[in-house]
């Protein structure tokens, strides 16, 4: 690990990095690590059984006898236990969540393992976690690749023009997410300028990527990226300026091939930042979340971020409970999907030691 | 001194109805959906304002934020432009207060049939009512001979004429937009069929049943005659559609007919647009519609003075006969002094029909949600109406176990 070695010469002493580190630590316990024990807290709630009574109500087309909640019942019942009733794991293994009991049902119902998955897959959270490590699984090698592809050819053109082409480069990341993908939207629309093109490339009026599920993930998995290539670009374009010159040179006048030189002296190099930048776009992608909305793609494809969102505002009931139940499970979802890469650095890193 | 001559200024202004409301301090902030009715009502309300501060968020999202920002103490918003489904969180977490005292005291316009109470208590002072109800496309049905449809049937029969015939390709739409839009048209189409959302007595839901799955087989052939973006349309999208001339046969909001029918876009189609009442289905005899009411709550959290202060502005508008004189083809106002105009046809005829108002229940948004995400495979024919209307029972099941209603 040559890269490394000079890294290991200026490290601070471990004092000065308690201190220096402190203040960014604290702010973190504070606004990360306490709200997630609050959200940890709160999976474990359900809300207290609804008192109800019969009541007449009276609007301007006549009055009906119906139920409304007793309000002054469910302020004692409030007042005595203000986090709601207690729940356990019950909220993460109902149907809306990991759905056990269903599955355990489905395993002993269907007949050929291709019914089962069916039957699964049919489940809230399995939709979204499925959605979810699909983008996940497309999104982050293309953005890697195409990030290091674009950084590569950047890092060849003449430097008159690099100023300008890196803006445009960037471009797609300094442009809201929501927005973006709002453009694209307008333009997959049935009379959109894509849409309409597709449609008449394909010779049928009645194709629409919005209304077809497969088509509305791929649009989603292109716009992803789209929008996070330019953030692989950046910092594999920086890492290029630090490769030294004189190995590349040697193998030139050894004649390698450019792919060689990528290849054995290129990538070794920029190394670590490659499982870098491949963690943090594992990360982001699998909150996936604003293109769903942009796209009003709520009907064919949901994200474990847009379940959270569903609990806490698409309803005027807010499932507190479940949202909080959500995003433990992402976390937790994130935490298995970076473990492998995670392990790698901290071997690395031992080593290097 | 002054104290007293105020109270007395007070006095003398304060009961004559027509007078400026004389408002002296308090602060008003209202939270209202987006349409053309609602945005007259509040400027309306504005107009007596006094010296009390007036601010007004209009938002399609407002229910999203209704109950976060009424539950804040003292709240976000002093009042919120509530209807039939709207009011029901509110209610459920008891945040709007009662209205009597001040109804009494400042309501002296408002119309007894106006007022939404609640075991007793006034909890709202409606305004304008709404439903979704047929908009057709006088020439083209002219053209080809259809007569205007009565029920769901005939649209559908009517709608495949006109795209055998060639004038339009997608001749039906209504916003069928995933999620509360498609919810509602679910809503629609199963109180037609006469069908009941929850057993006798209780929370436990009742939807998997024959008149479901006829409710979802017609959701499906309507949607088969709709553009296939369906299920990303709202009423504004399919509005949009409209006036592009690409549909024929629309369920649209009532209180959508205003822009509609204004002089933008073309005036062909501005004139060709024609009303009529909501169809049935399935040989019901009530239409596959609710009946709306939108109306203004006042939330608890706020202070006395800011209550007092709010409740008057609205109250000047929710009696405003110049008000509904002046916009009466923006909504059927419930204000006295309304005379009903050709726009307001689709709700006549509605309430004449026997419509039944939005099912006022506390568990009825948790049933609204199930819907609007779980019948959208069935439309895209990945599964049958059964396991959708299974997916829907199971899935409000598990959200009205946690929320405590099961």
């Amino acid at each position: 690990m040559g890269i490394n070695a000079p890294l290991t010469q200026n490290l601070m002493p471990n004092k000065t990095f308690f201190w220096f580190f402190l203040p960014t630590g604290l702010a973190m316990i504070l606004f990360i690590g306490l709200p997630i024990i609050s959200t940890g807290i709160q999976s474990f709630y359900a809300q207290h059984d609804q008192v109800v009574k019969e009541v007449k109500k009276c609007d301007p087309f006549g009055c009906t006898v119906s139920i409304v909640v007793d309000n002054e019942e469910t302020t004692k019942l409030r007042e005595a236990k203000p986090l709601g009733k207690f729940n356990g794991f019950g909220t993460y293994v109902d149907r809306n969540h990991l759905a056990i009991d269903e599955i355990k049902k489905f395993w002993n119902e269907t007949e050929s393992f291709g019914a089962f998955v069916d039957q699964v897959t049919n489940l809230p959270f399995y939709k979204a976690l499925i959605f979810t490590l699909t983008y996940c699984l497309f999104v982050t090698p293309n953005v890697l690749l195409l990030g290091f592809i674009i950084a590569l050819s950047l890092n060849a053109v003449a430097r008159k023009i690099r100023g300008p082409l890196i803006f445009g480069t960037i471009l797609p990341m300094i442009v809201t997410p929501l927005v973006g993908s709002l453009v694209l939207f307008w333009m997959i629309d049935s009379q959109g300028i894509i849409g309409a093109n597709i449609q008449n490339l394909m010779n049928d009026p009645y194709l629409s990527l919005k209304s077809s599920k497969t088509l509305t993930w791929i649009t989603i998995i292109i716009y992803g990226i789209w929008h996070h290539s330019p953030f692989a670009f950046v910092v594999f374009y920086a890492a290029l300026q630090t490769v030294p010159q004189e190995p590349v040179e040697a193998a030139i006048i050894d004649g390698a091939s450019r792919f060689q030189r990528i290849k054995h002296i290129v990538l070794p190099h920029i190394y670590p930042v490659v499982t870098f930048v491949a963690l943090i776009s594992l990360m982001d992608n699998f909150r996936v979340f604003e293109p769903i909305i942009g796209f009003s793609a709520e009907g064919s494809a949901q994200s474990l971020s847009w379940l959270i969102y569903d609990n806490l505002v698409n309803e005027e009931v807010i499932l507190f409970g479940s949202a909080a139940a959500t995003s433990m499970m992402t976390i937790v979802g994130i935490a298995i999907l970076l473990a492998p890469v995670l392990i790698r650095t901290w071997k690395e890193f031992k080593t290097a030691r | 001194m002054r104290k007293i001559l105020v109270t007395l200024l007070f006095l003398l202004f304060g009961t004559s109805a027509f007078a400026d409301c004389n408002i002296k301090s308090g602060s008003i902030n209202i939270l209202a959906n987006d349409f053309p009715a609602l945005r007259t009502f509040v400027e309306t309300s504005k107009q007596c304002k006094g010296s009390a501060d007036f601010k007004v968020t209009h938002s399609s999202e407002h229910n999203k934020i209704a109950v976060p920002a009424l539950t804040a103490n003292p709240s976000e918003f002093s009042a919120r432009i509530a209807a039939n489904s709207s009011i029901v969180p509110l209610m459920n977490q008891d945040l709007i207060r009662p209205l009597d005292d001040l109804v009494k005291k400042y309501g002296k316009g408002i119309q007894d049939s106006q007022l939404i109470t609640i075991d007793g208590k006034v909890m709202a002072v409606a305004f304008m009512a709404n439903t979704q109800h047929l908009y057709y496309r006088e020439d083209v049905l002219k053209d080809l001979g259809i007569a205007v449809p009565k029920t769901y049937e005939e649209v559908v029969a009517a709608s495949e004429k006109i795209r055998a015939s060639g004038k339009m390709q997608y001749p039906y739409a209504a916003a069928y937009k995933a999620g509360w839009n498609l919810a509602e048209e679910f809503v629609n189409m199963f109180i037609g069929h006469g069908g009941e959302f929850f057993k006798a007595g209780g929370a436990q839901p009742n939807i998997n049943n024959a008149k479901g799955v006829a409710t979802l087989n017609m959701l499906k052939k309507l949607s088969e005659l709709s553009n296939p973006d369906y299920l990303t349309h709202d009423s504004e999208a399919i509005k949009v559609e409209w006036e592009s001339g690409n549909v024929a046969l629309m369920t649209l909001w009532a209180s959508r007919s205003g822009t509609l029918l204004d002089d933008e876009g073309d005036p062909n189609i501005t004139k060709a647009t024609k009303l009529t009442g909501p169809a049935t289905v399935g040989g019901g005899n009530i239409p596959a519609a609710t009946l709306w009411w939108d109306g203004f709550t006042l939330a608890k959290n706020r202070s006395d003075a800011d209550a007092e202060a709010t409740f008057r502005s609205l109250a000047h508008a929710a009696s405003n006969k110049k008000m509904v004189a002046d916009a009466a083809d923006q909504a059927v106002w419930l204000v006295e002094g309304f005379v009903p105009g050709p726009k307001s046809i689709g709700v006549i005829e509605a309430v004449k029909m026997g419509a039944k108002p939005y099912p006022m229940l506390p568990q009825m948004g948790l049933m609204h949600g199930a819907l609007g995400s779980e019948i959208v495979e069935f439309l895209q024919g990945k599964e049958s109406a059964e396991q959708a209307l299974k997916d829907v029972e199971a899935a409000y099941i598990s959200k009205a176990k946690e929320q405590g209603f099961l």
